[in-house]
């Protein structure tokens, strides 16, 4: 498959799905979602195909296409995947297919719905793919839309309305984003002094970066922490996230908590860290800082909900807040951690909300209180809801136990008590998962769920492909690492390189 | 000695064409006129294609006091296919709400004549002659529904306050005039280069940057224009917005980038602080708004702000920046006019909650106001992302905090037209009739939105013309 452009394909694939159906009767709802199946499933597959045909032995940048795009800004149609990147658009795919099969039972205006879902899966791939930064900030910003849309018209109204937390989700992330313009732009212009020509490549803005004097270097990550960290529900920028997702629709929580938020990890990790080390230095105690508040706090504010989604939106919280910790931890290891943690939490949360989802569907109800025994009337959603909760407080032998015990390394090494902080966080995380699995599924079966029907067919793709990577992931780790690790060490030889170099001090 | 007309024949072919629909207007019996819009939209892509054929023919007429160049170039396709949008998306709204009066065409190519004059003057009495041809026409178009009084209103204050800007502008220019002794706008950056500024001269200068800060709405100027917009007929405000806009932006940059160029230090933070005002108060005060076209006339005060973001460093740069964002503006905001006007035509209302579940009853229209709407706010995949990159990166050195504004502002933009969104997107529609689009309003709609996107996705091609244009404007 030499010179075919694989990431473009996979990139349009869900496009090309959305074109198609806006040509279909809006009645014929089976035939749009078969369409939104096929559309996600090639991507999947191709997805799929360049994980496991990447070399890892040899790493950087592979499956790599460039055309000229924008001369004057130096932009060019890079797309590219590397270790950091292609678990994170593997992610992307098995969140985005299973999406499409937990929506299944979508039958309000369900056009506009598999179409939106479409738009917002291409759009958090091409932040992944992208090498080039002017692309990404292209796709960054691109799912606002398509999410505020899916949330006003399909979303919930419980503890709050919908119509409140789709703004709110919005509002969040523009803010952010807008700080975040406004130090990409200074950034870019700056650089292209120091390389004499304007150029977006992420390779190109790494070596410019890391010559800039450690004030700029500075200041410009403090925008860049702001922007990204709003995204990935860094504490105390994190209130967005169990309000919209309470009041997003079922495939939306799925993706966004899945891998959108993760567009903020991994635009911390890939363009702050990497194009600003020292000011990544910097800062790198206070992300820590800022991760070890988010997970305890975001933990105890877990143990306090009632409402399922609630739960699941602070965990999403106090689980970023280890990826947080990890980046703060600068070390090859910590990075490992944190990419992998990220891939392990979106699956993981993936699933959960998919269970959540089935659940409110049947039941019509989150409320905790409401529900109990289910797992005789639904024993195979419950088994999908015990495999989200055991790998959501690191179970060995699921994905997510090795991540996390690789960041404990990592910022143990360098942080001490705060990590043993962070550390005790897991026992909170084991204490509101399982005793919300406890209350919603086991205990006396109700009267009023005996006539649920369990899971199947199509809806439980979503256990089936998510459940297999919780466990497959779990078992055989080095699928996840080997691939993890080649991209997180050559970046950080680069940035520990930078580093030593200290900036330029004018 | 006769002048080199050649150079001049878009400008020939504007004047015979407004005479020519006027005359036929004349002929023509009422009630057969309708093909008169089609005629007029197809001439004046017609020019437009006469603007392209001489686009690498530049030079300069009568002693210097016309030059056409690839900016001016630039800015009369970008009147000329305003033109052709507004005209596509008011045929019917002139057939049923202006009685079929075959006048409106004529004014309109009259008006945009005026435009392409301004683009090109190079000295204050023939900017002058293009921005009265321009405002004049603008007059009688902005009270074209004679019977409403809205629209006798607007038409009013339009004559007192556009007299009264034109005054301050002329008395600002008369300052210049006595300060340098020419009206040459090259001669005057000449002599102005060479000496210490005289407060007299700022004097000046902060007439005509009232004077046309008038023209642009720019913030505290604006009072006139959401009066203005609401009350006249909707494809006007539409090329009032956009036109008028783009025209006296055209000659702002010819007066301050070339004429007042060595005194820049001293005009710089003042239009810094004005975009930052005006950007801020468009914004801020485009929340509360109930009615479409006053949404939509906040919204394009912001723009205007940041349209002058670019004016800022007076550099080349900048220039590019000016030219690109006005070129999208056309589209995203003939775009947006164009849904208003059509819904009016079909609903009589001008009320945003009365678009209530449009997206079922015209997917079409509904799309077009979203992506318009967004893309003034500056959202990717859109041209007003690309646009705003091009304006704020030249300002992220030595105005950080401007571009700090700007994009935080263009977020909170969002907010409000976001909730034009909700209202056709979630929303039931109260009566659920589909809304049919007539040819040539579908043919505006997706020129709007096709540009609109694909200037967003690949901008690569436009963004080289601009900087040729921007280029050219710094040879001379």
């Amino acid at each position: 498959m030499n010179g075919f452009p694989v990431l473009t394909t996979i990139l349009l694939a869900p496009v090309a799905a959305a074109l198609i159906m806006t040509f279909i009767p809006r009645n014929e709802s089976k035939l749009i979602k078969c369409i939104a199946a096929v559309g996600t499933f090639v991507s999947m597959a191709l997805s799929l195909y360049v994980y496991f045909s990447y070399d890892t032995a040899l790493g950087g940048l592979q499956f790599a296409e460039k055309i000229p795009w924008i001369r004057d800004l130096g932009v060019n149609w890079f797309l590219a995947v590397d270790g950091i990147s292609l678990p994170m658009l593997l992610l992307t795919n098995l969140i985005g297919f299973s999406a499409v099969f937990a929506s299944w039972n979508v039958d309000n205006r369900p056009r506009e719905f598999f179409i939106l879902l479409c738009l917002l899966i291409t759009g958090v791939m091409g932040t992944f793919v992208a090498h080039d930064l002017f692309i990404f900030l292209l796709f960054y910003e691109v799912v606002v839309i398509p999410i505020y849309i899916l949330v006003i018209i399909w979303g919930s109204s419980k503890r709050v309305t919908k119509e409140y937390a789709g703004m709110k989700l919005t509002i969040y992330l523009l803010i952010g984003s807008a700080f975040l313009l406004v130090g990409v732009i200074a950034f870019f212009v700056k650089a292209a002094g120091v390389l004499g020509q304007p150029n977006m490549s992420f390779t190109a803005l790494a070596e410019a970066g890391k010559q800039l004097s450690a004030f700029d270097q500075t200041w410009l990550f403090a925008l860049m922490l702001f922007g990204f960290g709003s995204l990935v529900s860094m504490w105390p920028f994190h209130s967005w996230s169990p309000d919209g997702y309470a009041g997003a629709p079922t495939a939306v929580s799925m993706i966004h908590a899945g891998v959108l938020k993760k567009i903020g990890g991994y635009g911390l990790v890939k363009i702050a860290l990497y194009m600003l080390p020292v000011g990544a230095k910097f800062w790198a105690p206070y992300m820590a800082v800022l991760g070890v508040a988010g997970v305890t706090y975001a933990a105890f504010a877990a143990l306090a909900q009632k409402d399922l989604k609630y739960i699941v939106g602070y965990s999403s919280v106090s689980h970023m807040g280890y990826v947080m910790l990890a980046i703060g931890s600068f070390s090859v290891i910590g990075i490992n951690g944190a990419v992998a943690n990220m891939f392990a939490h979106g699956v993981m949360a993936a699933l959960f909300f998919s269970t959540v989802g089935f659940i409110y569907e049947k039941t019509h109800t989150r409320w905790i209180p409401d529900l109990g025994g289910l797992a005789r009337q639904v024993p195979r959603l419950a088994v999908a809801f015990m495999l989200a909760a055991l790998a959501s407080l690191g179970l060995p032998g699921l994905i997510s136990f090795i991540p996390e015990f690789t960041i404990f390394v990592a910022s143990f090494k360098v942080y001490g008590g705060l990590a043993v902080i962070g550390i005790a966080g897991i026992i909170l995380t084991a204490l509101y998962a399982l005793r919300a699995g406890a209350n919603t599924l086991f205990g006396p079966p109700r009267e009023e769920y005996d006539h649920l029907e369990d899971i199947r067919g199509p809806e439980m793709v979503p256990l089936v492909v998510l459940g297999t990577v919780l466990v497959v992931g779990g078992i055989l780790p080095s699928l996840l690492f080997d691939m993890v690790n080649s991209g997180a060490a050559t970046l950080m030889t680069h940035v520990e390189s930078a580093v030593k170099l200290g900036g330029v001090f004018k | 000695m006769i002048p080199d007309l050649s150079l001049i024949v878009p400008e020939l072919a504007m004047a015979v064409l407004g005479l020519m629909v006027l005359i036929f207007g004349l002929i023509i019996p009422r009630g057969s006129r309708h093909g008169l819009g089609w005629f007029a939209a197809l001439a004046l892509l017609g020019v437009t294609g006469l603007v392209l054929a001489g686009w690498n023919n530049g030079g300069n007429l009568y002693g210097n006091l016309y030059v056409v160049d690839q900016f001016s170039q630039f800015f009369k396709i970008t009147f000329l296919l305003a033109a052709f949008l507004v005209v596509l998306g008011s045929m019917r709204y002139v057939d049923r709400h202006l009685g079929g009066q075959s006048e409106y065409y004529s004014i309109l190519i009259f008006a945009t004549l005026g435009m392409m004059v301004m683009s090109s003057a190079n000295d204050f009495m023939t900017m002058y002659l293009g921005l009265e041809l321009m405002t004049i026409s603008f007059i009688i178009l902005v009270c074209f529904r004679r019977l409403e009084a809205k629209s006798l209103e607007s038409g009013m204050k339009y004559v007192l306050l556009a007299g009264m800007s034109s005054a301050v502008l002329l008395y600002g220019l008369s300052l210049v005039y006595g300060i340098t002794g020419t009206v040459v706008i090259s001669e005057v950056g000449k002599i102005l280069a060479m000496r210490a500024p005289l407060p007299l001269l700022m004097l000046g200068v902060v007439m005509l940057v009232a004077g046309l800060g008038f023209k642009i709405s720019a913030v505290p100027f604006h009072m006139w224009s959401p009066d203005i917009y609401e009350g006249a007929p909707t494809p006007i405000t539409a090329f009032l917005a956009v036109g008028s806009k783009a025209a006296s932006f055209a000659i702002l940059i010819r007066i301050f980038v070339v004429g007042m160029f060595g005194i820049s230090l001293n005009w710089e933070l003042l239009l810094a602080i004005l975009a930052a005002v005006t950007i801020i108060v468009g914004n801020l005060v485009a929340i509360p708004q109930t009615n479409i076209k006053r949404l939509l006339a906040y919204s394009s005060i912001a723009q205007a702000g940041y349209i002058l973001v670019g004016l800022v460093t007076a550099s080349q740069d900048g220039v590019k920046g000016v030219l690109f964002y006005a070129f999208l503006y056309v589209f995203a905001t003939v775009g947006a006019f164009t849904v208003a006007s059509h819904f009016y035509n079909v609903t009589g209302s001008d009320e945003i909650k009365d678009y209530a579940g449009l997206a079922q009853r015209s997917p079409l229209m509904a799309a077009v106001m979203v992506v318009a709407m967004l893309s003034m706010a500056g959202i990717p995949p859109l041209a007003g992302f690309v646009g705003k990159f091009y304006l704020f990166m030249t300002i992220v050195e030595n105005y950080l905090w401007l571009a700090f504004i700007g994009l935080i502002m263009s977020m909170v933009s969002v907010y409000y037209y976001l909730r034009v969104a909700l209202v056709m997107y979630r929303n039931d529609p109260l009566d659920s009739t589909p809304i049919a689009v007539s040819a040539p309003v579908t043919v505006t709609l997706v020129v709007a939105m096709a540009v609109t996107l694909f200037l967003g996705i690949y901008p690569g091609p436009v963004a080289e013309v601009v900087n040729n244009a921007a280029h050219s404007f710094f040879m001379h």
